[in-house]
């Protein structure tokens, strides 16, 4: 016969301090399991919202990056006119040839540098870019050393802001707008035109890559067509592709977050540890009297481990509850050489990963006390004060 | 001091409790060790001597734009400046740049120079001299070696990017570093030849080497006062700063490092509050008899603190040792390329960790001490667990 739920319960209330500091410290370790997963996912979130299903970015074959990529403007020439891509408004196709590169910056109260991206591109390429809207200002004109900044960028950064202006390749750059992109990449981006940065950078014949909108469906279709024209000797990937592929550069976060984690784990296992070989001695009598009464060994064991496991759950509850306000919290991580702003985001799967984390810690921690009480002679344990 | 035998004893009552609190305490400060050296390498720690004499010089804009090779003699006539070497990023691919190892750095320097720059880097004299001769001679480090097993004589082919071309290197010497090697160098002539005539001569850093560090920053000044009418502005600053400013592209570091070594002290204090909290319940009636005896207040307040702080102190020297061994990890791996002032045994550092986790065992105790104390002799005698 199982010893009833209510025992464990009332127990952990009595003993409020002890449960309160043991679960206190499984949170901790939760907490900070939870905030490296909400800083990971949250860059996944920024990453994935930036790319739009219809368009195709093209590089230069085997590059990961735009920052490393090159394409020539006969390259784009040629591109521009392929089968399946959109047209615009103005009847021509939307096809955009970019030029990505970096400066620095100093963030607000920080001294040091930051690099940030600059993204020369044709007007084709606002216009393809629905999630980005202008929100304070005017587009730059063509022709101009005019600049449009993202907005969490114009918030981290002083001397990008509107009316500023720039000190970027080799000539001076007027803000005159500032741009939206709901919780796209584009938000920590500066955009000019792509021939006023190229000249200012001294890159003539090399651009970095080339964006283009496909018709509707067609954009796996392109790809392909694209990759196999040997002439064009360019490759090409769904934009959402490639922004997946950039999430890569949050793996060393990931995996020392999970490390560290790890480790606090056992940390805090051998304090629930502790703390369950305290309630056993404290409550010998107790125990004898259960197995006075007829419980068996293994429900005695069941309910010490069970105590445990509760213990701990209650850690990875609180623990969540620590990490909530982290959610939405704004930071910034380098992605190919330069800084892009996302918010963490806490999920519920996250939540639910990080309760059975804690299980997993308490159940472990408290297999050897719940022995210990199971193993218990009926005597000595009645005799013992 | 008398009573520390008392004390001992007392914390070795309950075997088991103080080993787990002990490995509790260790595991979380082992964390707190490698996350305090690595903390201390990175910010306050003093470059080593042939560190201190190298200093950066980059165009003020940001690393993606060059600077013109004139500037190299100008630098050479700054008072202090010993050597100066052409020291560009040539970034490329080899093989596939998805898989992360094959993304190892890779210079084209003046062969020349390199070894009189880090005196600290040994080479064979035969290998060294083969480098100097041969225009597609490259050299790399150990660690890069050991990863592939790359051979004297061996061909290394990369593509190039932003120096676009095919190039080929062949494996003339492999140098060994105090720090990560993970590293290739090779002849900028090389490089220089296979580009058009406007892409020749374009530098990414200079290389500086000092007569001595004491006048480092005011040399770095007067570089970057000679350019500061120029179209290409400079920056220059130490090697160090100039490592750690890489560091930003991974995020904020510093942030990170902060908070999490915050997450892990406070389980460590709560961890050790509890047990202590647990062991001075045990032993109300200890303290009325020692009352009794004659022991005052302040004796037994200090018995029970003392406990706390020898358990402390045991889990401090544990996790500082456990972290040299992680330490050691840390060195090795591609983070070890940022941190070249980082120690794996530091008696500083160890003297720090333990300081602190006997601070924390103070504070933690303070509590349950304070109460044990303060009981009067008939209230603590009363107590029956």
């Amino acid at each position: 016969m199982a010893i009833p739920l209510s025992y464990n319960l009332r127990n952990l209330v009595v003993r409020r301090t002890t449960t309160m500091m043991t679960a206190l410290g499984i949170a901790l370790t939760v907490a900070v399991l939870l905030a490296v997963l909400a800083l990971v996912n949250g860059l996944r979130v920024t990453l994935s919202s930036s790319g739009d299903p219809r368009h195709v970015i093209i590089m230069r074959k085997g590059a990961t990056s735009e920052l490393t990529s090159l394409v020539t403007r006969t390259q784009f020439q040629d591109l521009k006119f392929k089968a399946g891509i959109a047209n615009g408004a103005d009847g021509q196709p939307l096809a955009s040839l970019e030029l990505i590169t970096i400066i620095s910056l100093e963030a607000e109260g920080s001294g040091t540098g930051d690099n940030v991206t600059i993204r020369g591109l044709m007007p084709a390429g606002i216009a393809m870019r629905h999630n980005v809207k202008l929100i304070a200002g005017r587009w730059f004109q063509q022709g101009t050393n005019e600049a449009v900044v993202g907005k969490s960028l114009a918030d981290r950064y002083p001397d990008a802001r509107l009316g500023k202006k720039l000190r970027m390749g080799r000539s001076d750059w007027e803000i005159v707008g500032v741009m939206d992109a709901g919780r796209g990449a584009q938000e920590s981006e500066i955009w000019g035109d792509v021939n006023q940065v190229a000249a200012d950078w001294n890159r003539v014949l090399y651009m970095s890559s080339a964006l283009v909108e496909a018709t509707d469906a067609a954009a796996r279709a392109l790809v392909n067509s694209i990759n196999d024209d040997t002439r064009l000797d360019a490759g090409a990937e769904l934009e959402q592709d490639y922004f997946a592929r950039q999430t890569q550069s949050a793996t060393p976060i990931e995996y020392t977050g999970i490390f560290v984690a790890i480790i606090m784990a056992v940390g805090s296992s051998f304090a629930a540890m502790n703390t369950m070989y305290a309630a056993v001695a404290r409550r010998a009598r107790e125990i004898g009297t259960l197995r006075v009464l007829g419980f068996s060994k293994l429900s005695i064991l069941a309910s010490f481990w069970i105590e445990s496991v509760l213990l701990a759950g209650l850690g990875g509850v609180l623990g969540c509850l620590l990490v909530l306000p982290l959610n939405g919290v704004t930071t910034e991580v380098g992605a190919n050489f330069s800084q892009l702003a996302f918010g963490f985001q806490v999920t519920p799967a996250s939540m639910v990963a990080g309760v059975i984390f804690a299980v997993a810690l308490g159940s472990v921690g408290g297999l050897f006390p719940a022995a210990s009480a199971a193993r218990k002679e009926i005597l000595t344990a009645l005799r013992e004060i | 001091m008398k009573f520390l035998p008392l004390i001992l004893r007392n914390s070795w009552r309950n075997r088991r409790r103080t080993l787990l609190t002990i490995a509790s305490i260790g595991v979380s400060m082992c964390l707190l060790g490698v996350m305090i050296a690595m903390y201390s390498a990175f910010w306050l720690s003093k470059p080593k001597d042939n560190q201190a004499l190298r200093l950066v010089t980059r165009n003020r804009v940001s690393l993606a734009v060059f600077l013109p090779l004139a500037y190299q003699q100008q630098i050479e006539k700054v008072p202090g400046v010993r050597l100066t070497m052409i020291d560009s990023w040539f970034g490329g691919v080899y093989k596939d740049a998805r898989e992360a190892r094959n993304n190892f750095p890779r210079f084209s320097v003046e062969p020349e120079k390199l070894f009189p720059m880090f005196s600290e880097w040994t080479i064979p004299e035969d290998q060294k001299q083969a480098f100097l001769h041969e225009r597609t001679a490259c050299v790399i480090g150990r660690d890069l070696a050991n990863t592939f097993n790359f051979h004297l004589g061996d061909r290394i082919p990369i593509r190039g990017d932003i120096f676009p071309g095919d190039f080929e290197f062949i494996v003339r010497g492999i140098f060994d570093a105090p720090s990560n090697s993970d590293i290739m160098f090779f002849n900028k002539e090389y490089i220089d030849q296979a580009m058009p005539e406007r892409r020749r001569g374009q530098v990414d850093t200079f290389y500086v080497l000092i007569d001595d560090p004491q006048h480092s920053s005011r040399i770095a000044d007067s570089i970057d006062a000679v350019f500061r009418n120029s179209t290409a502005q400079t920056k220059t600053e130490s090697e160090q700063a100039f490592v750690v400013g890489f560091l930003s592209l991974l995020g904020n570091v510093r942030m990170f490092l902060v908070w999490i070594s915050a997450a892990v002290m406070f389980t460590i204090l709560l961890v050790s509050a509890n047990t202590m909290a647990m062991s001075v319940r045990e032993r109300v009636r200890e303290v009325g008899v020692l009352k009794t005896l004659g022991f005052t207040q302040g004796t037994i307040l200090g018995l029970i603190l003392g406990e706390a702080v020898a358990i402390s102190i045991a889990g401090g020297a544990v996790g500082y040792l456990i972290s040299t061994v992680l330490l050691k990890g840390v060195q090795r791996s591609p983070m070890g390329g940022f941190l070249p002032s980082l120690r794996v045994v530091d008696p500083l550092i160890a003297a720090v960790c333990i300081l602190l986790a006997a601070s924390i065992g103070l504070v933690s105790s303070l509590v349950p001490a304070l109460g044990a104390s303060r009981a009067t002799i008939v209230e603590a005698l009363r107590t029956t667990d």
